[in-house]
């Protein structure tokens, strides 16, 4: 297990290299000029335009452009943003708390309603709990965030005037207003999520409450509901675990369109602004930053799975 | 459980955002704001915040006069010098005197500082002299009647010298300047706040505590914290979202005439893509033209709100040449003008729009229309930075694009249409249109001025090198606790005089 964990390790530095040169690529595949874009309505004027490229590296060659950027992220300078003149690493700083409020919060909500949805409806196959446990993941699978989003504003905010329909409080500036302003978008977010989760651990508990240790188990008299969570469950929960890890890591990399319909200020809003606006440095530290966080979540899902299952310690 | 203590959350936010705040304007833009530095900031946004923080040298008023804000007059001794008075008792944000020389060292940190925005607005600037404490002489490189113009924006705006050389460029993270509301605080993308500054030099309009701005990009969103109350005042209300306010109590709804235009602009020689039927002929544009019906447009897709318009200056301008209105759509004559063009029907046009639902919309009944008169209209949906960027390029044949507007004429002329205009996208060029537009910099009386404007207008609802369409409205959204909002067409947001009944 312990090579298997070094070898992962090993396998970061290229993935995120890698990653780094991605971003950095694609973006210069992006229609539209950030020297025009930057320059706004004195576009017309050559001589802006000649100077915003010079003072930001565009008219150097892509190579030197990488080599440039990359460097000063090796030495922890990630850059600033070209249009509000913020170093990039503390934009990250300020946004990541809030991204990891609303990731934590769905997520929570996500395993709230996911996974014992899903034991009840593998434990009480074909029956009608498990129609309404399918139904309610399926509605959940099948709804857009956004129009979900904009339905509960109207409704909750709007018509019934209970929670403010968008922006964001810290929570060390006050908790309460803060639970006010991300619980719906928390929820927008773990709802989805939930179906999914409700469906691995539905299938993964099916295959699982079939096997001999559980007929053992039930046969030595035990509890079924003993049976049930601590014999097949703890089984069960491999796939959930990787799944779990695989979606709390794309509530971290900012839930764009939530972000964007509620106004909370995560890293979803900031890339989407960066890419409209241009702002490579942005998009390109935020990315980064992020495919760090998703390596780092994986890496914690392998070690979880040891914790949960004993017999992958030798593996 | 999972249901109750949700909706226990729901309670507990329910007293929470039923609680009063004292005289705090909360303002929803539309967008986050680039840097708060007057010298480098781009975007219109930015100027909505700057209302509160910075003041200018001249304002503007509703109906579109230059009046003084931290000038008390100016005087222009010959066509290039330019005297100003200045306000006594001025101080900015952090307590320094607001004096002549810090007009020269504001004016001059516009025209110098490297990523100057403000350069090419003033750069008919030679320098500034201090005469008095109170008074500057401006001295320009040629005669420039819209010079004075500009100084009622950003390039009129005056930062502390002080605080300016201490921060360098960092100077827009905490601006310092002498508007009726300082610099707090800011969180990107989440809000700018300001507070009173008690020492205004007109402080007695001031009723409001605090300004907080908050950009919310999505339009339904803004409305819908509007109708929620969680912000007082709403810019950019979407017109099809105008009944929705009107219709409640709790709201209002301002609009004003715009300073900008939209209209389509047509390549008439910029790059290959300029050689097709419409790029070359006058008479195919004018057929064009003929086969929409503006008014149409606006009921469609702006709910009747906006003012279809063929021309480049706004209703509010004393410029505004009232004889250039909308032609009649008229199917038979456009095709008419096709057949004496000699043009293969249907004649193909590629259209450009903005990727926004009105954008595309308006581009479907334009092709709709076109299509009665012989056009076979293509259209292609592109992001707006993108598309501008293949302007410039040349790499449209038609494009559906706007103009957010200036105060003085020459802001919304001169650089589209005069041949070495740097946003004439189009590359049109016209002799006559150049020397009328060169003229129009060098008088300076108002009549004068507006008669070389009219030949402008007349000429170009001819030669067609934009078709223009309509004047979009300012359109606001207020709580009807909201008292003393003025609309002025610029679209700033002034602070002077607002206050939040309880």
């Amino acid at each position: 297990m312990r090579s298997h964990l070094g070898g992962r390790l090993l396998q970061v530095l290229p993935t995120i290299l890698l990653v780094s040169i991605l971003v950095f690529g694609l973006q210069q595949l992006m229609p539209g000029d950030p020297a025009v874009v930057l320059a706004g309505e004195e576009r017309g004027d050559p001589a802006v335009l000649a100077q915003i490229r010079s003072e930001l590296w565009l008219d150097r060659s892509l190579p030197v452009q990488y080599f440039h950027w990359i460097g000063n992220v090796l030495r922890g300078d990630l850059g600033f943003s070209w249009r509000i003149r913020q170093p990039v690493a503390s934009l990250v700083l300020t946004k990541l708390p809030v991204t990891l409020q609303l990731a934590a919060m769905a997520f929570l909500i996500a395993l709230c309603i996911g996974v014992p949805a899903g034991i009840l409806s593998a434990v009480k196959r074909n029956t009608a709990w498990d129609y309404v446990a399918n139904l309610i993941g399926l509605a959940g699978l099948s709804t857009p965030n956004f129009w979900l989003g904009i339905m509960l504003i109207l409704l909750v905010s709007v018509k019934l005037g209970w929670l403010p329909p968008s922006g964001y409080v810290p929570l060390a500036e006050d908790w309460r207003q803060s639970l006010a302003t991300t619980i719906m978008p928390a929820f927008v977010l773990g709802n989805a999520i939930a179906a999914i989760l409700m469906r691995h651990t539905r299938s993964a508990m099916l295959t699982t409450l079939d096997q001999d240790f559980v007929r053992t188990a039930r046969a030595k008299g035990l509890n079924e509901w003993v049976v049930v969570l601590r014999h097949a469950f703890r089984n069960a929960l491999v796939p959930v675990v990787t799944l779990g890890a695989l979606e709390l890591g794309t509530l971290l990399s900012g839930a764009v369109l939530t972000e964007q319909v509620f106004s909370i200020p995560g890293f979803g809003k900031l890339v989407v602004d960066a890419v409209f606006n241009r702002d490579y440095p942005v998009v390109q530290g935020v990315v980064l930053v992020t495919a760090c966080l998703y390596i780092l979540l994986n890496l914690l899902a392998d070690v979880l799975y040891v914790v949960i299952n004993p017999r992958l310690r030798d593996a | 459980m999972m249901r109750r203590s949700i909706l226990a959350a729901l309670c507990l936010a329910t007293m929470l955002t039923g609680a009063a705040r004292a005289q705090t304007l909360r303002v929803a833009l539309r967008e986050d704001p680039d840097i708060l530095d007057p010298t480098l900031a781009r975007t219109y946004v930015g100027r909505i915040a700057f209302a509160g923080l910075c003041d200018k040298l001249f304002d503007i008023n509703e109906t579109l006069e230059i009046v003084p804000q931290l000038a008390l007059s100016y005087e222009w001794t010959d066509p290039t010098n330019l005297v100003i008075k200045l306000r006594p008792g001025v101080v900015f944000h952090d307590g320094e005197a607001l004096n002549a020389a810090a007009v020269k060292y504001s004016l001059e940190r516009h025209l110098t500082m490297q990523g100057s925005f403000r350069r090419s607005e003033i750069n008919v600037m030679d320098r500034v002299e201090v005469v008095d404490p109170l008074t500057v002489r401006i001295v320009l490189k040629t005669a420039s009647s819209p010079f004075v113009s500009q100084l009622t924006d950003r390039a009129g705006m005056i930062v502390s010298p002080k605080a300016a050389e201490a921060a360098g460029k960092d100077f827009g993270l905490k601006p310092v300047c002498a508007g009726p509301f300082r610099f707090v605080e800011r969180v990107p993308q989440d809000r700018i706040v300001l507070e009173k500054f008690p020492q205004y030099w007109d402080a007695g309009s001031i009723k409001l505590d605090r300004v907080v701005y908050l950009p919310i990009p999505d339009s339904s969103i803004r409305l819908a914290n509007l109708q929620a109350g969680s912000i007082e005042l709403s810019e950019q209300i979407l017109p099809t979202d105008a009944d929705a306010v009107r219709s409640n109590p709790r709201l209002r709804l301002v609009t004003s005439d715009n300073l900008g235009y939209w209209g389509i602009t047509i390549n008439l020689a910029n790059g290959p893509r300029a050689k097709t039927p419409l790029g070359s002929d006058a008479r195919v544009r004018q057929a064009f033209e003929l086969s929409l019906d503006r008014a149409t447009i606006n009921q469609v897709v702006y709910n009747g709100l906006y003012t279809p318009m063929a021309q480049g200056l706004s209703p509010s301008s004393p410029y505004y040449n009232k004889s250039i209105q909308p032609r009649e759509r008229d199917v038979a004559r456009a095709k008419a003008l096709l057949k004496e063009a000699g043009a293969t029907l249907p004649v193909p046009v590629a259209l450009t729009v903005p990727n926004n639902p009105d954008q595309r919309q308006t581009g479907e009944i334009i092709q709709a229309m076109a299509a009665e008169a012989g056009f076979d209209v293509r259209i292609t949906a592109s992001e707006y930075a993108s598309a501008l960027s293949a302007a410039t390029r040349g790499e449209f044949e038609a494009f559906s694009t706007g103009w957010s507007g200036r105060v003085d004429p020459d802001g919304n002329l001169f650089s589209f249409m005069h041949g070495g205009g740097a946003l004439n996208d189009s590359h049109y060029a016209d002799p006559k249109v150049d020397a009328l537009l060169d003229q129009t910099r060098t008088v300076q009386d108002v009549a004068g001025r507006r008669a070389l404007y009219a030949q402008v207008v007349e000429q170009l609802s001819k030669d067609l090198p934009i078709i223009y369409l309509h004047n979009p409205k300012n359109v606001v959204g207020l709580s009807a606790r909201v008292t003393g909002f003025r609309p002025v067409p610029d679209g700033m947001i002034r602070l002077q005089g607002i206050s939040l009944a309880k």
